[in-house]
C-alpha cells in the first residue's frame, strides 16, 4: 500500500484513491472529492492503494462512491483485508441511516415575531408562577407555624449565618462609603446657601428611609438570590428534589421555608447595620470637611430626626427579603438540568430580584408620601 | 476472540509501572503495574473502591499520581510539557461513567467540538462527520439535533462513545460503559465495541463490573485488589487463579451464568 498523504487519481482507468485517507489530510481530500463529484454509480473504483484509513476518510470515500455501494463492499472488493472491509461497511451502513435532515424554510419575519410573542407570554407566565409560588410558600408557612416540631431551626440558623453574618462586612463597608459620598454631595450643594449644617439631615433621612434598606437588599439580591438559585438548581439537576418528593417530603417546607425565614431575619439586621454605617460615613465627612463635631452631629440627629423615619426604612426590609428569597428559590426550581440553564436562571434571579426591590421601594416611597409618614 | 491479539509480544501502548496514588492517609494504589497492548480489549475489574476509576484518571492525565511512571506511546506522560501532553491526549478517547456530554450543546455539536477545535474542520463538515459517528455508535438520525437532557441513559452512553471516537483515537478508555443499560442494550454495546475495534484497530481500556462484557468482549482481564493488579491475563487463566476474591467474582452464581451464556453463543 502507498504511504504519504492521501490523493485521488481519476483518469485513466478506475478512480483510484491512494495514500493516507485520514483526518489529518481532510481539507485537501475534501477538495479532491468535490472536484471529482460523484463517480458514476457503476464506475469501477480501486481501493487497494489506500494507506491508512479512518472514519473521516471512509466518509469521504462514501461521498465518492455513494453510501449504499460502500455498504455492499463485500460484493465488489472482496480482495481487501477483512478489517478494512469491516470499517467501510460500517461507515456505509451508518451513512445510509443518517441522511442530513432537511431544514424547513420559514418566512424571514416569522422568527422575530415569534420571539416577541414568546417573550411576552413568558413574562406573563413568570408573574403567574411567582404569585402562585408566593401563595404556596405562605400556605406552607402557615401550616408549619402552628407546629413547632416542624420548625427547622438548625437550617434557619445556618442560613442566617451564611446570608446575614457573612454579608455584614461588605454591607457595612459599602454603606459607609455611600454615606460619605452623600455627605460630600450635600456639603457641595448646601454650601451655596450657607446651609451646610443640613448635611446632617440629608444623610440621616437618606439612610434611615431609603439607602440603608435598599443597598442591603440589592447586595443580598446579588449575593444570596444567586446562591439560592444555584443551590436549588444543582439539586434539581441532580434529581435531589424528585428524591425528596418520593420520600414524601415537601421541598418547599424543607428547602424554601428556612431560606425565606432566614432572609427575613437577616435583612433587617443588615439594614440596621447599613443605616448606622452610612450615618457614620456621613458623620466622618461632616467632621473632616465641615467642622461639625460628633457631639453636634448627634445632637442634631436627636433633635430633628423623628423615629418614624427609622421605622419606615426598617419596615420595608422583611418585605424585600421575602421577595428576594422567593425569586431566588423559584428560579432554582425552574432549572432544567443543563449547565447553561443553571447560568440563565441565576442571572434571571438576580435581575428580577433587584428589579422587584427597586419597584417596590418606589411604590413604598409614594405610599409613605401620601400618608405623610 | 482471536488468539493472536492477546499475546503480549509487541511493545505495549501504555505501560504503568510502580504506580502509587494516595489521598491524604488513604492509599489507593501501591506498586501497581499494568500494560495495554495494541489492538486488545483489556477489561479492568475489581470491587467497589479498589481504584479502577482512579487508575483510568491517572492514565489519561486527569489526576497526578503520588509516585510511579506512566508511559504512553513510549513517552513518559508525567514529565512531558503541556503541549506535548495535549498532542498525546488527542490520541485518547474517553467515555466517562455518566457520559459527561456538554449539556448546552446538541449531540452533533458535542461530537463536532473536538473536530472543529483540533482537526480544524469547517463547522458544516464537522457536523456531517459527527452525524456519521453518531450513526456508527448506533443512534438514529434525528438524535443528532437533540440535547443530552432529552435522552435515555443508553443513548447518552452511545453519544458519549461517538464523542470519544471523534478524533479517531488509537486508545479508547471506557469507564463502566454498560452500567445502567438494559441487557439488550448492553449486549448491543458489546457487539458495537467489537465491531469498532476490528474496523478501526482500536485498543480499549475497559473498566467494568459487567461479567457478560468480560466474557464476550475482553481479550485480557486485569484484576485490581489490595492496591495493585493481582493478575492480568486471558480470562480462563484469571478465572483459574487461586484467590478468594477472584473465586467469588468469577465462580459466583452470576459469573457461572455469564460463562455459560458466552459458551452457548460461541458454539451456536
Amino acid at each position: 500500500m502507498a504511504a504519504g498523504p492521501g490523493e485521488l487519481t481519476l483518469a485513466p482507468g478506475p478512480a483510484c484513491p491512494h495514500g493516507d485517507w485520514t483526518l489529518a489530510h481532510h481539507a485537501r481530500l475534501r477538495r479532491r472529492v468535490d472536484e471529482a463529484h460523484r463517480v458514476r454509480a457503476e464506475a469501477p473504483v480501486d481501493l487497494a492503494e489506500i494507506g491508512a484509513l479512518d472514519t473521516a476518510g471512509a466518509a469521504l470515500l462514501a461521498e465518492l462512491t455513494g453510501a449504499e455501494r460502500l455498504a455492499g463492499i463485500d460484493d465488489w472488493a472482496p480482495a481487501l483485508p477483512a478489517e478494512r472491509r469491516a470499517l467501510l461497511r460500517a461507515v456505509g451502513e451508518a451513512l445510509t441511516r443518517c441522511e442530513a435532515p432537511a431544514r424547513p424554510r420559514r418566512h424571514p419575519l416569522r422568527g422575530p415575531l415569534a420571539d416577541i410573542g414568546q417573550r411576552v407570554a413568558g413574562i406573563a407566565h413568570q408573574q403567574k408562577l411567582l404569585l402562585g409560588f408566593i401563595g404556596q410558600v405562605l400556605a406552607t408557612l402557615a401550616a408549619t407555624l402552628l407546629r413547632p416540631r416542624r420548625w427547622r431551626l438548625t437550617s434557619v440558623v445556618a442560613q442566617v449565618h451564611q446570608t446575614g453574618l457573612d454579608a455584614l462586612p461588605i454591607v457595612a463597608l459599602l454603606t459607609f462609603l455611600v454615606g460619605a459620598v452623600v455627605a460630600f454631595l450635600g456639603a457641595t450643594v448646601l454650601s451655596d446657601f450657607g446651609a451646610t449644617l443640613y448635611t446632617v439631615h440629608l444623610v440621616a433621612y437618606a439612610f434611615l428611609r431609603e439607602f440603608g434598606v435598599i443597598l442591603a437588599a440589592i447586595l443580598l439580591a446579588g449575593r444570596t438570590a444567586s446562591a439560592f438559585t444555584a443551590q436549588l438548581g444543582a439539586m434539581k439537576a441532580n434529581e435531589e428534589l424528585d428524591a425528596l418528593r418520593t420520600l414524601g417530603l415537601d421541598p418547599v417546607e424543607l428547602l424554601v421555608l428556612p431560606r425565606v425565614v432566614a432572609l427575613t431575619i437577616s435583612l433587617p439586621i443588615l439594614t440596621f447595620v447599613g443605616m448606622l454605617s452610612g450615618i457614620l460615613g456621613g458623620a466622618l465627612v461632616c467632621l473632616v470637611a465641615l467642622d461639625i463635631s460628633a457631639v453636634q452631629f448627634l445632637a442634631i440627629l436627636e433633635r430633628d430626626i423623628a423615629v418614624q423615619h427609622f421605622l419606615v426604612g426598617l419596615g420595608k426590609a422583611p418585605l424585600f427579603a421575602f421577595v428576594v428569597a422567593v425569586i431566588g428559590c423559584l428560579e432554582g426550581f425552574k432549572v432544567s438540568g443543563s449547565a447553561q440553564s443553571v447560568g440563565e436562571h441565576t442571572t434571571s434571579s438576580v435581575v428580577q430580584s433587584i428589579f422587584m426591590v427597586i419597584l417596590l421601594d418606589a411604590v413604598a416611597a409614594l405610599f409613605c408620601m401620601e400618608m405623610g409618614w | 476472540m482471536s488468539e493472536t491479539r492477546a499475546t503480549p509480544n509487541e511493545a505495549p501502548l501504555i505501560r504503568v509501572s510502580d504506580l502509587e496514588n494516595r489521598f491524604g492517609r488513604h492509599v489507593v494504589h501501591q506498586g501497581l503495574d499494568l500494560a495495554l497492548y495494541p489492538g486488545e480489549i483489556l477489561g479492568v475489574v475489581g470491587g467497589s473502591g479498589t481504584g479502577k476509576s482512579v487508575l483510568l484518571r491517572s492514565i489519561v492525565g486527569l489526576l497526578r499520581p503520588s509516585a510511579g511512571r506512566i508511559e504512553v506511546f513510549g513517552e513518559d506522560l508525567l514529565s512531558l510539557e503541556p503541549q506535548e501532553r495535549s498532542r498525546l491526549e488527542q490520541r485518547f478517547g474517553v467515555l466517562f461513567q455518566r457520559g459527561a456530554l456538554f449539556s448546552s450543546l446538541t449531540l452533533a455539536e458535542n461530537v463536532a467540538l473536538p473536530l472543529i477545535e483540533h482537526a480544524g474542520l469547517p463547522r458544516p463538515e464537522a457536523e456531517s462527520l459527527a452525524r456519521l459517528k453518531l450513526a456508527l455508535a448506533g443512534l438514529p438520525a434525528q438524535a443528532a439535533a437533540q440535547r443530552p437532557t432529552e435522552l435515555s441513559g443508553g443513548m447518552i452512553k452511545r453519544a458519549a462513545l461517538a464523542r470519544a471516537l471523534a478524533l479517531d483515537p488509537e486508545v479508547l478508555f471506557l469507564d463502566e460503559p454498560t452500567a445502567g443499560l438494559d441487557p439488550i442494550g448492553a449486549a448491543a454495546f458489546d457487539r458495537l465495541l467489537l465491531t469498532l475495534r476490528d474496523a478501526l484497530g482500536l485498543s480499549v481500556f475497559l473498566v467494568t463490573h459487567d461479567l457478560d462484557t468480560l466474557y464476550t468482549a475482553c481479550d485480557r482481564v486485569a484484576v485490581l485488589a489490595r492496591r495493585r493488579v493481582l493478575v492480568a491475563d486471558r480470562l480462563e487463566r484469571v478465572a483459574a487463579t487461586d484467590d478468594a476474591w477472584i473465586r467469588d467474582y468469577f465462580h459466583g452464581p452470576r459469573g457461572r451464568s455469564a460463562r455459560e451464556a458466552a459458551h452457548a453463543t460461541k458454539e451456536s
